[in-house]
């Protein structure tokens, strides 16, 4: 599309700059929860993968079930878990937040945010409670 | 902090940026360089700096960032009064658009400290220590604060805003009642200032293909209007992979609003109506 229609003598020589977008835009809870989800979705993608590892292991026998054993209870093997963890909680909160919306309720700026926070509050405390119950019954893995 | 309405100013002075590059997937035309810092005028006791985007297409140099110190006490309480001021007194070529300096005309649109807002209702006292001023994010640049709408217009022209009727004209004016005449409601006030638009990150990335929150609300404003008889024809035409559904409700178009409309909800009532006409 012609820059300045009507007038060729007035196109500019160089091509105009674009205007800074995520460079500059402040992150808000809308933007930040929407890429968050986005991420935790990327992550348990990749969780997915760990899964079928997992059970490859255990199907292929009590040597290699062990070896993958020992790397999830190993401590970095625990934090990525955590984190999985907390991915699953949080993209399942706003998983369900997105089909609240999809019926057109919650859109009032007011519900947006608190709707927001309770996503942030109920992932925190659904992944507190998965790890506690499974330390309870578990114990921390040997 | 739980947000009431859109003209609330976000008080955290901390994360007014993603944390990423200043030239993160900036093309080499567009990089801003360190501008030039204008003097302090020596009687100015209360004195305030504005840090504004310069781009001037008649020198084929880079857009900055320049520097301005504004006399508080000689200047009027909003933005657009800071803007005035410094283009009066200190540099007469720093353009902008503006019309009626109340809110209603939707021409100072611009991106005020990371959000977009209209320069004539955000008052100074509202902005942080160092005001920070950009146009519109991702636009092209005219100059300075002024960006080209050209591309939003022709996506606004793209959804027919018009009557559409296949019935005969009446004799008189098409009559609606008070409750059709309500559902009109937070979708006719627009003034098309694109504050919306120009702050959802799924237009910046597929800006191409995809509507964006203000015309999509005035999509729905024709969709929901009683006179108007192209509902089926206006739905086929937004249902679309980029269209409509590049929309992934991040609202950041509601929380931006300086007329405090709500595009994320008149995209969702798009997306319901398509999804109820196919069940």
């Amino acid at each position: 599309m012609a820059e300045n229609p009507g007038n060729p003598d007035s196109m500019p020589k160089h091509l105009r700059p674009l205007s800074p977008n995520i460079q500059i835009y402040r992150p808000q809870l809308t933007s930040v929860l929407s890429i968050a989800n986005r991420i935790t979705g990327l992550i348990l993608s990749l969780g997915a993968v760990g899964l079928v590892i997992w059970l490859s292991a255990a199907a292929a026998g009590p040597p290699t079930y062990g070896v993958v054993q020992s790397v999830i209870g190993s401590c970095a093997g625990q934090v990525v878990l955590f984190g999985c963890t907390f991915a699953f909680f949080l993209h399942l909160c706003g998983g369900i937040r997105h089909l609240v919306w999809d019926t057109v309720h919650g859109f009032e700026l007011r519900s947006i945010y608190i709707s927001g926070w309770l996503v942030v509050a109920a992932s925190v405390l659904l992944t507190a409670a998965a790890w506690g119950i499974s330390l309870l019954v578990a114990g921390w893995p040997q | 902090m739980i947000i009431e309405s859109s003209d609330q100013v976000s008080r955290f002075s901390w994360l007014k940026r993603f944390p990423i590059p200043r030239n993160f997937k900036v093309t080499p035309e567009s990089r801003i360089e360190t501008g030039r810092t204008w003097p302090v005028s020596a009687d100015a006791k209360r004195v305030k700096a504005f840090e504004i985007y310069r781009y001037d297409p008649d020198f084929g140099a880079n857009p900055r960032l320049d520097t301005f110190h504004v006399d508080l006490d000689d200047c009027g309480p909003m933005v657009l009064d800071a803007l005035f001021w410094i283009k009066n007194k200190v540099d007469s070529t720093l353009t902008f658009r503006r019309s009626c300096r109340e809110g209603v005309c939707g021409s100072c649109a611009m991106n005020l400290d990371g959000t977009n807002w209209l320069a004539c209702t955000r008052f100074i006292s509202d902005m942080g220590t160092k005001a920070v001023i950009y146009p519109l994010a991702n636009m092209r640049v005219v100059k300075d604060l002024i960006p080209d709408l050209t591309h939003v217009f022709a996506q606004y022209a793209a959804i027919e805003p018009w009557l559409h009727s296949k019935s005969p004209e009446p004799e008189k004016e098409r009559l609606q009642s008070p409750a059709e005449r309500s559902q009109l409601d937070g979708y006719y006030e627009c003034i098309l200032c694109f504050c919306c638009t120009s702050g959802c990150p799924s237009h910046w990335w597929n800006g191409n293909r995809f509507l964006g929150p203000a015309v999509l609300l005035q999509a729905w404003r024709w969709l929901t209007d009683s006179r108007d008889e192209a509902t089926g024809e206006r739905l086929d035409v937004l249902e679309d992979p980029f269209r409509l559904y590049r929309c992934h409700t991040i609202l950041n178009c509601t929380r931006t609003c300086p007329k405090g409309l709500n595009p994320g909800k008149a995209i969702a009532e798009i997306k319901k109506a398509i999804g109820e006409r196919e069940s």
